[in-house]
C-alpha cells in the first residue's frame, strides 16, 4: 500500500538497553576521569596493569581458540575445554616436581619448561581425542541442546576424576628461578613470568594463525567449517578432520596450562572452570568461530580485567575494586551480547545453512 | 563393462522411500544425462553415488569396484567427484583455495600445479580472480567454480548437479560449452538436468525418471524425439 511509512517501533525494551547502555558509559567515563585526576595511579602502575592484563589475557586467548575452531566446525561449546586445560597443566605438575627435585628445573630451565609444555599438551590432547570419540561423536545427529548438556557433564567428570585421583587440595607448582625477578626497560619494569608468557602464547598463536591459512589441513578444517557434507564431495575425510580440530585445540590449551601455572604458582582440579568460562567469554567477544577474533577477544578480556577495575571504580570511592574484576569481564560480555551479538570480527552467518 | 553402473538401487529419506530400483550405466567417454521433474530422484541418485546417501538395496560399481560400502571421501578418492546442487563453493576461502581444496586426495604437487593451470585456461575469469574470497564471485563464476573444483581431483566420472540451475541464458550456454569441451576431452560426464532440451542436446545418452524410477532409457537422439519426453519435459507439443 502506498504512503504508509513504516516506523520501527521503540519498545520498553528497547528504552531499557539505552538507559543501561547509557549508565554505564557514564559510570566508565566518571569514574576514569576522576581516577586518572586523582593523581593516585602513575604511569608505571598503568604499565603494570597494561602487561598483567596482557599475559592474563594472552592466556584467555589460548584457551578460547580451542572454543572457537571447535565451534566453527560443529556449532557446538565444549564446555570441557577447562578441563582440557586443567588435566594438562596438572599432569605436568609431576614432571614439574620432579624435575625441581633432580635439580633440572633450575639447571636446564629451557628444556624444562617445554618438556612440560610437551606433556601437558601431549596430555590435553589425549583427554579432548578421547572426550570427542567417547562423548561428543556419537551424537553428532542429536539436537544441538544434547551434546551441550553432554560437555556439561563431561566437564564435571574430568574435574572430579582429577579431585578423586589427587585430592582437593591446591599444590605448589615449582617455578624455575630465571622466572623469578622482572626485567626493567627504561621506567618499564616486566615480571619475567608475563615475558615468557606473553612471548610463548604469541608464538603458538601465529603457529596455529599459519597452520590455519597455509596448510592443507587448515584449507580443509576451513572447508569442513563451512559445509560438511560439501566437504566429504571434496574427498575430505570429515570425522578426521573434526578430531584434529580438537586436538590442536587441546595444544593451544595445554601450552596455556603450564603458562598458567607457572604464573599462578599453582594447580587444582577445580583451576579450569574459571579461566575456560572467561575463555568462552573472550571467544564470544571476539566472535565465536572467528580464530583471530579469539585472540583479539582474550587479549582484550584480560586487559579490560585488569585495568578495568581501577580505572573505572576507583575514582568512583569504590574500596577494593580489583575484587569486582570478574563482574567487568562478565559485564562486558553481557554489553556485547547486547549491542553486537556476532562479537568484535564475528560475522553474520549470511544464507549459507549453519 | 561400463565404467560407473547402478544396479536396482533402493534408497530412503527416513520413510520416504525415494529411489525404487534405480538402475543405470555410464560408459568411459560418455555423457549421459537424467532428466526428469522435480522429487523424481535425480538429485538423490548423485547423492547416493557419492555416498552421502546410503542405499538400502542394490549395487553401485565403479570399473567393477563396489561403491556402497565406502565412504563419501573414499568414493572420491576411487574417482567419482560431483559438483553438488546450487554450486556450494566455500564461500569464505578464495577461489585457489576452493581449488587446492578440490585436489585434497592427490599429492603429486607437480601435476596439482598443471591441472590448476588447466582450470585457469578453461575458466579465465577465475585466474582473474584467484585470490578473491569465493563469497565475491557472481552466481555464474560461482558455477565454474564448483566445476573447476570438481576437476581438480581428475575424476574418472565427474557428477554434475543442475548446472545451469539459477543462471541467466547467456550463463547456460557457457556452462553447456564447457560441458561439451570437457566431453570433447573425454571427461565421462553424468549430468543432471531441469532443462531438459540442453541437457539432451549435449548427451549421448539419457534416462528419465519419475518417482524414483526410471521409466525411459534410450540414446538422447531418441528421447529428444519421444513424444511423451517432448510434451512432458521439453514443453513441445
Amino acid at each position: 500500500m502506498p504512503g504508509i511509512r513504516v516506523a520501527r517501533r521503540i519498545t520498553g525494551t528497547d528504552v531499557a538497553i539505552w538507559v543501561t547502555g547509557a549508565v554505564l558509559i557514564t559510570i566508565v567515563v566518571v569514574g576514569s576521569v576522576s581516577t586518572l585526576a586523582s593523581g593516585r595511579y602513575t604511569v608505571r602502575h598503568w604499565v603494570d596493569f597494561l602487561v598483567a592484563g596482557l599475559a592474563n589475557g594472552s592466556v584467555y586467548a589460548l584457551i578460547a581458540l580451542g572454543y572457537t575452531l571447535v565451534y566453527g566446525i560443529l556449532r557446538m561449546i565444549n564446555f570441557a575445554h577447562g578441563e582440557v586445560f586443567m588435566s594438562g597443566a596438572f599432569t605436568s605438575y609431576f614432571l614439574a616436581r620432579s624435575l625441581e627435585q633432580s635439580g633440572m628445573l633450575n639447571a636446564r630451565p629451557v628444556v624444562s619448561i617445554l618438556l612440560l609444555m610437551a606433556l601437558s599438551m601431549a596430555t590435553s590432547t589425549t583427554v579432548a581425542v578421547l572426550l570427542e570419540r567417547v562423548a561428543y561423536r556419537p551424537l553428532r545427529r542429536a539436537p544441538r541442546l544434547v551434546p551441550l548438556i553432554t560437555a556439561i557433564g563431561a566437564s564435571f567428570f574430568l574435574q572430579y576424576t582429577f579431585r578423586g585421583l589427587y585430592g582437593s587440595g591446591v599444590r605448589g607448582y615449582p617455578q624455575p628461578a630465571i622466572l623469578d625477578g622482572e626485567w626493567g626497560v627504561g621506567a618499564m619494569r616486566i615480571l619475567r613470568e608475563q615475558v615468557l608468557v606473553i612471548i610463548a602464547a604469541a608464538l603458538m598463536m601465529v603457529l596455529l594463525y599459519r597452520f590455519v591459512q597455509r596448510t592443507r589441513t587448515g584449507k580443509a578444517m576451513r572447508a569442513v567449517a563451512e559445509d560438511k557434507e560439501v566437504a566429504a564431495l571434496m574427498g575430505i575425510d570429515v570425522d578426521r578432520v573434526i578430531v584434529i580440530t580438537f586436538a590442536v585445540g587441546a595444544m593451544m590449551a595445554g601450552v596455556a596450562g603450564v603458562l598458567y601455572a607457572l604464573m599462578f604458582g599453582q594447580v587444582r582440579f577445580f583451576m579450569g572452570f574459571l579461566p575456560g568460562i572467561k575463555a568462552f567469554t573472550a571467544a564470544v567477544l571476539g566472535g565465536i568461530g572467528n580464530v583471530p577474533g579469539a585472540m583479539l577477544g582474550g587479549i582484550f578480556l584480560g586487559l579490560v580485567e585488569s585495568v578495568g577495575p581501577t580505572l573505572f571504580l576507583d575514582g568512583l570511592g569504590i574500596p577494593a575494586p580489583n575484587q569486582l574484576k570478574d563482574a567487568i569481564a562478565f559485564s562486558m560480555l553481557v554489553l556485547v551480547l547486547i549491542f553486537r551479538p556476532t562479537g568484535i570480527l564475528g560475522e553474520r552467518l549470511a544464507g549459507k545453512k549453519a | 563393462m561400463a565404467l560407473l553402473e547402478i544396479i536396482d538401487v533402493h534408497a530412503y529419506y527416513g520413510h520416504i522411500h525415494a529411489l525404487k530400483g534405480v538402475s543405470l550405466t555410464v560408459d568411459e567417454g560418455e555423457i549421459v544425462t537424467l532428466i526428469g521433474a522435480n522429487g523424481a530422484g535425480k538429485s538423490t541418485t548423485l547423492k547416493t553415488i557419492s555416498g552421502l546417501l546410503r542405499p538400502r538395496h542394490g549395487a553401485i560399481r565403479l570399473a567393477g569396484e563396489d561403491l556402497v560400502a565406502c565412504r563419501p571421501h573414499d568414493i572420491v578418492k576411487k574417482g567419482v567427484s560431483q559438483v553438488p546442487e546450487g554450486r556450494q563453493v566455500f564461500t569464505r576461502l578464495t577461489v585457489q583455495e576452493n581449488l587446492e581444496v578440490g585436489a585434497f586426495t592427490r599429492s603429486d604437487p607437480r601435476a596439482i600445479a598443471e591441472d590448476l593451470e588447466q582450470v585457469y585456461t578453461l575458466f579465465p575469469r577465475l585466474k582473474e580472480r584467484r585470490n578473491q574470497v569465493a563469497g565475491t564471485l557472481s552466481g555464474g563464476e560461482q558455477q565454474m567454480l564448483a566445476i573447476g573444483r570438481a576437476l581438480m581431483a581428475r575424476p574418472r566420472v565427474l557428477l554434475l548437479d543442475e548446472p545451469s540451475m539459477g543462471l541467466a541464458p547467456v550463463l547456460v550456454d557457457a556452462i553447456f560449452e564447457v560441458i561439451e569441451r570437457l566431453h570433447r576431452e573425454g571427461t565421462t560426464i553424468l549430468l543432471v538436468e531441469q532443462n531438459a532440451l540442453k541437457a539432451l542436446q549435449v548427451a549421448d545418452r539419457g534416462y528419465v525418471l519419475q518417482t524414483g524410477q526410471v521409466v525411459l532409457a534410450d540414446t538422447a537422439e531418441h528421447l529428444r524425439l519421444n513424444e511423451d519426453v517432448r510434451r512432458a519435459y521439453l514443453g513441445i507439443t
